[in-house]
């Protein structure tokens, strides 16, 4: 699950992390409002407009339409007031949206961190996230903030550092330390950064993090170190254990259906081909897709309906694939094992007739416990079900009615 | 032989008496596997199932010799059944729980560290050797007794895998459901190391999915150790970056973890990769045949 950076430096403010100082508004009079009150608290002269949308790429993004971009400065209230109105509503286009965009509901009001002072500004890049090859958590940072970083990696590999964390002991002042003096820091700076990397991963830890990621994370030039952005992800395993990281949720960043279907337990993941499929099984799920590709279409999702495939979880599948327009054909992928295969079958026809009128060709393949006895009750219910056993036979039927 | 489990493993449950626990213990006992008890704190000294329950699995391994365990515990207290385990000196820990929080698993996979405990999992769907021991949650019809290993993290496409092996004429010694989860203890490459080792197994089918880099380990291994023929499949060929595909662990990172970058790296190492999973069966048939 991901969150908005107003929540994520909320968050990250309760384990003493500094951040850029901000006020969320969700209107134009709210973001003067907060522009005022930000001015009061914390004396900046300028103020940074920023879309909260879960994407990146905002500052080189426009609304669409527009000339306004995700993330602009105000150098005055009037303005702050006409680029506010002009952002909030609209439908933010950046590299990681895609064409669609996302609507914009709320800015974040913040500080401007570019203040002069006694010396040079500076920005970096850090995320703490899991390595999978060691098993382990690990510290990725550069001195090349800003940046995108699988650029840096690319191009400049050298620049990258790495400081693994050992899990018995946990992160180690050294490793801050060293973390601070490979960016190049020394006196008041240096031991704020320490201080921002111990506090980081103390609220990564405790939150059940999946990654978070500080670009950029910057120097002032009076030497303090804070997050300008702070993206934040949690481990979907972990975070049933934090309702109050549940609650900050917002469904309207999820697709409407992805969001339908895991009110019926549905693993749904909407994709932008012309064949639905319905499987048990993650990976044979994935292998479905693929199979689909093979035979000349393009899936339209994924979905995992579990391993109790009854009545129920085909019809919500049903409902929430043949809500796609795009779909041409529906490819349900089963193999029964635990589950019996004619009971998933009595599901689809029961599924089929309950739902009524289903445009689109369905092939079913189901195979394991009762395959034959399955494929007889689909073929003798008059329904317009292609039927198969073998998974080649279904390739072959899914090529068959796309052409 | 085999790998793993054989007909002298004794198994225990832990979780034994919930509703998961129960229901595929008693299916494993049908299975013939030597099932001889289980675990759930504060229920000891019951029997369930016929088998008798304890509330420690110290107290399980003292009192019924049990050297394989299967867990079925919820996804909260799950590491902390994993690691109970190896404390009591368990020789292969099976985790199907999935659901674990992987922080939990980063100090579980720790806590193994320089024991002498193999986990399985978790998210997997177990090991089954063949008409002697099945200590999972797949069904064991499929399972027919062959000289083919076969190697998944994900539990239907294994099911697949050895249906279309016993349709290809072919059976199968063991398949090991490795688990689709970020963190797991048994590896790809490992797990392909017990069966190039072993004497029951003539071929392997070694299936993977997106994200990370196992399988890309397990082929560069296979390319220095290789004695049998490796079929290789990747699912995900068509899942977006970045989006996570049912499993935890199913989510193209970066260039590297991509199912096409998994496929070269395996034709590279030497394994016979299948572009579509309703090959598998025929394909090592193919590749015996061809040896023979």
């Amino acid at each position: 699950m991901n969150i908005h950076e107003y929540q994520a430096k909320d968050l990250l403010k309760k384990y003493g992390v500094a951040v850029q100082e901000g006020i969320v508004a969700s209107s134009t009079e709210e973001a003067v409002a907060a522009a005022t009150a930000l001015q009061a608290q914390t004396g900046t002269q300028f103020f940074v407009i920023k879309a909260q949308i879960h994407a990146g790429g905002r500052g080189k993004g426009k609304i669409e339409g527009t000339d306004f971009r995700g993330v602009m400065v105000a150098k005055s209230i009037d303005d702050l007031k006409q680029k506010a109105a002009g952002i909030i509503g609209g439908n933010l286009i950046t590299i990681q949206t895609g064409e669609k965009g996302k609507m914009v509901n709320k800015v974040l009001i913040a500080q401007d961190v570019y203040y002069p002072g006694p010396n040079p500004t500076k920005e970096f890049y850090l995320s703490m996230l899991l390595d999978r090859a060691t098993g382990t958590n690990v510290i990725i940072y550069t001195t090349e903030g800003g940046m995108d970083i699988e650029d840096v990696a690319h191009n400049t590999p050298e620049k990258l550092f790495k400081e693994h964390v050992d899990p018995r002991v946990g992160l180690q002042g050294f490793q801050a330390r060293k973390i601070s003096f490979n960016l190049g820091l020394s006196g008041e700076a240096n031991k704020q950064m320490v201080k921002f990397v111990t506090n980081l991963y103390k609220a990564y830890l405790a939150n059940d993090c999946a990654m978070i990621e500080i670009n950029p994370l910057f120097k002032t030039s009076d030497d303090k170190i804070i997050a300008v952005d702070a993206k934040l992800s949690f481990d979907d395993n972990g975070i049933e254990r934090h309702p109050d990281l549940m609650a900050l949720r917002d469904e309207s960043e999820e697709d409407p259906t992805e969001v339908e279907a895991k009110k019926s337990n549905l693993n749904y993941v909407k994709l932008d081909g012309n064949v639905g499929c319905m499987v048990n099984g993650a990976g044979l799920a994935m292998a479905t897709m693929d199979i689909i590709k093979l035979s000349g279409g393009e899936p339209a999702n994924f979905l995992d309906v579990g391993g109790t495939a009854n009545a129920t979880t085909v019809e919500a599948g049903f409902r929430i694939i043949l809500s796609d327009p795009n779909v041409k054909a529906i490819l349900i992928n089963i193999f029964g094992g635990i589950v019996r295969c004619d009971r998933v079958a009595q599901g689809v026809v029961d599924a089929y007739k309950n739902i009524g009128n289903i445009h689109v060709p369905i092939i079913v393949r189901l195979q394991g416990t009762n395959a034959s006895e399955a494929k007889k009750l689909i073929d003798e219910s008059g329904l317009k079900v292609h039927s198969a056993i073998q998974l080649k036979e279904a390739a072959e039927l899914v090529s068959q009615v796309l052409a | 032989m085999s790998v793993l489990v054989n007909k002298s493993s004794k198994v225990l449950v832990q979780g034994f008496t919930g509703t998961e626990g129960t229901f595929h213990a008693t299916q494993m006992l049908e299975y013939g596997t030597d099932l001889v008890g289980g675990v759930t704190p504060g229920k000891g000294g019951q029997l369930h199932l016929n088998k008798p329950v304890f509330n420690t699995v110290a107290d399980a391994v003292k009192t019924t010799g049990a050297n394989v365990s299967i867990i079925f515990v919820p996804p909260m207290f799950a590491a902390d059944a994993i690691m109970e385990a190896a404390d009591a000196g368990i020789a292969l820990v099976v985790c199907i729980t999935e659901g674990i929080p992987v922080q939990d698993m980063v100090k579980a996979k720790e806590y193994l560290q320089g024991k002498n405990t193999r986990l399985i999992g978790p998210n997997c769907p177990g090991v089954i050797t063949s008409d002697e021991c099945k200590v999972g949650i797949m069904p064991g019809f499929i399972f027919k007794k062959g000289r083919i290993g076969i190697v998944s993290k994900s539990g239907t496409l294994t099911y697949e895998a050895a249906d279309q092996v016993v349709k290809a004429g072919l059976g199968i010694s063991t398949a090991i459901g490795i688990g689709g989860d970020p963190i797991i203890g048994t590896t790809t490459k490992e797990a392909v190391e017990l069966f190039m080792n072993d004497p029951e197994t003539d071929a392997i089918i070694m299936i993977g999915e997106i994200g990370g880099g196992m399988e890309a380990e397990a082929a560069r291994w296979i390319k220095e150790n290789n004695k049998k023929p490796v079929v290789g499949f990747i699912a995900g060929q068509t899942a977006p970056p970045g989006r996570r595909m049912g499993h935890a662990g199913a989510i193209v990172g970066g260039a590297e973890d991509t199912a096409a970058a998994k496929m070269q790296i395996m034709r590279e190492c030497g394994i016979t990769v299948c572009e579509s999973p309703a090959v598998l069966g025929e394909t090592v048939a193919q590749l015996l045949s061809k040896r023979a």
